[in-house]
């Protein structure tokens, strides 16, 4: 078996990341994500558990009567227990950034928008950051834009928020109270200095609060055997019909090769 | 009395107006109604996403009408042609500050929009508290939640509160936590009635019904907007009101102003859902300069019918 690619290693993280989780959401263009939650379904389906998977985008996978606003009214009900969200910036305190840099209005990087983020950041007991590239443009002390913001003060109504930050280097922990983030895994074939040149704000150490990080690092789990195979089998048969693009890079799929057939499918006009 | 063309439904849109459109996940977008508006010369509008135009074929629309210069502001939580990137007639708009951007977030646009299809003179909602999203909408209040308040006061009476039995010092820092407590600050928006909602669908019947499936977002703009236009790939015999299944997802006539029957009217989508990223890709490689997209559109929005899909 092909040893595991680097986006089989995240949606291995992310499976980790849902595990409990009993109703996930994936939101706009988030195929690892995607991936991840389609893996922990499978995951979960072996322990005789069922997790209720919406991705946003797949008729097949949305299953909703009641719109668009259908997905923030089950979320504000409590009933959706993980998402996924992402930025163009996110900084220490997990505040995340989807409209651009710069000086706002008219920043001269102008990102697509803030999506659902201004509202599922806290509603969501478990949503999972992610940013496949992690530098210091992407990583900052301080976002040029709070489209949601990593934590809130006493008495905003918050049962929501980050719990984890996943990156194509590492996996850090956010602790909701001190409003920091703190490393747990280093990515295989990457260093805790990478992490540390790479990253524009400060973060504690495996240990947490006072850590320092001088101590081992530990490495994140590489998917085995059995779970490369549920990617590469049903997983991905899923995904090619969700994100046929993705499927076909990371998987060498096509949209011939869905599981079910969903739009947008490229070529079925 | 000719039967209504995209032509003629531009015609009842004036410069100014605003309009809803729909994110495009289904068959709703109404191309050839854009580029019909295009075609009129629109200016000055205010276009409202139902949340967003970020997938393909919408952000495309999105991004022709802003290239056009049809747009004066746009209120969205995003825009994009999703897995292909970025809109750039839209991006460069921004970059310019030649187009307004009142950046909002999707259950935002649906509470506002659901309090204008209702009537409601507001909708509160959760989230946004501490996000420059709220910092720069002047039209969003923050209000203390008066149940809260009530249910608080009641806490009180009954002699249960907060710092009874610590220090002093603590017990202020305590009491100023449970007067935020008790505050329970919540955002009001006020109510989105568009001008118009435009939007393409399946099919009309005999009695200009429009049927939508299980699509809540356009049965929502069209009871919220003044006027819905619609496109549709066909009208159809009867009724749909003679079938409990069929009008489940019908908009009654009554919600709706006129309909233009326009096969493949949401190119490059087809009805099904299908997309034709090709032509996405065309756009999105021709719109990255100004001469690029005044090619496209020289090509594609100046004669009465679009091109339809390639087969």
């Amino acid at each position: 078996m092909a040893p595991a690619r680097p986006e089989e290693l995240y949606a291995s993280v992310v499976a980790d990341l849902l595990a409990g989780v009993r109703s996930v959401a994936v939101g706009m263009l988030s195929p690892i994500p995607g991936a991840g939650a389609l893996l922990a379904r499978e995951l979960a389906a072996q322990r005789g558990e069922a997790l209720r998977l919406t991705i946003l985008g797949s008729h097949v996978h949305s299953r909703f009567t009641n719109g668009g606003a259908e997905l923030f009214d089950l979320a504000g009900r409590g009933r959706i227990d993980a998402f996924f969200l992402s930025g163009g910036q996110i900084d220490g305190q997990a505040n995340i950034n989807l409209v651009g840099t710069g000086e706002y209005p008219a920043t001269p990087v102008r990102w697509s928008g803030s999506f659902g983020s201004g509202y599922l950041y806290f509603v969501v007991p478990r949503v999972v950051l992610f940013r496949w590239e992690h530098s210091r443009r992407t990583l900052v002390k301080q976002v040029d834009f709070i489209s949601a913001p990593g934590t809130s003060p006493p008495g905003v109504h918050r049962p929501g928020g980050p719990v984890a930050l996943l990156t194509n280097l590492c996996l850090f922990a956010f602790d909701r109270a001190r409003g920091r983030f703190a490393l747990r895994s280093v990515h295989p074939g990457h260093t805790l200095e990478e992490v540390r040149d790479s990253t524009g704000f400060d973060f504690d150490g495996p240990g947490g609060e006072g850590d320092a990080g001088a101590g081992p690092v530990p490495v994140t789990t590489v998917p085995g055997p059995e779970r490369l195979a549920l990617l590469r089998g049903p997983v991905a048969r899923e995904m090619a019909g969700v994100y046929p693009m993705f499927a076909r890079e990371v998987f060498g799929l096509g949209a011939g090769d869905a599981a079910t057939p969903a739009a947008p499918v490229e070529g079925a006009a | 009395m000719h039967p209504p063309t995209p032509d003629t439904l531009a015609a009842l849109i004036p410069d100014g107006a605003t309009v809803t459109v729909h994110k495009g996940d289904a068959p709703d977008v109404p191309m050839a109604l854009a580029l019909a508006l295009v075609r009129r010369g629109a200016r000055g509008l205010h276009v409202v996403t139902l949340p967003t135009c970020a997938y393909p074929a919408s952000g495309m629309m999105l991004d022709i009408l802003i290239g056009a210069g049809c747009v004066a502001s746009v209120e969205t939580s995003g825009v994009s042609l999703h897995e292909l990137g970025p809109a750039p007639r839209f991006t460069q708009a921004v970059k310019a500050g030649t187009l307004k951007v009142l950046d909002s977030t999707c259950p935002a646009v649906y509470a506002a929009l659901q309090a204008g299809a209702k009537g409601q003179p507001f909708a509160p909602l959760r989230g946004l508290l501490g996000t420059d999203l709220l910092r720069h909408r002047p039209d969003w209040r923050v209000i203390d939640n008066p149940f809260r308040a009530q249910a608080a006061v009641s806490a009180d009476a009954s002699g249960d509160v907060a710092g009874s039995e610590v220090g002093k010092e603590a017990g202020d820092v305590r009491g100023d936590v449970a007067a935020d407590m008790a505050r329970d600050p919540v955002v009001l928006l006020p109510p989105l009635n568009a001008d118009f909602a435009i939007f393409h669908a399946a099919k009309a019947d005999e009695e200009g019904n429009v049927w939508v499936g299980r699509d809540r977002d356009r049965v929502l703009a069209a009871h919220a907007a003044g006027t819905t236009l619609v496109t549709v790939e066909e009208r159809v015999p009867g009724s749909f009101f003679a079938s409990e299944v069929m009008a489940a997802g019908t908009i009654p006539a009554a919600c709706i102003g006129a309909v233009a029957v326009v096969p493949g009217g949401c190119w490059p989508m087809d009805v099904k859902g299908g997309i034709a990223l090709d032509v996405v890709r065309e756009y999105q490689r021709a719109a990255r300069t100004d001469e690029g997209f005044a090619a496209w559109l020289a090509a594609h929005a100046h004669v009465p019918m679009h091109a339809p899909a390639a087969a």
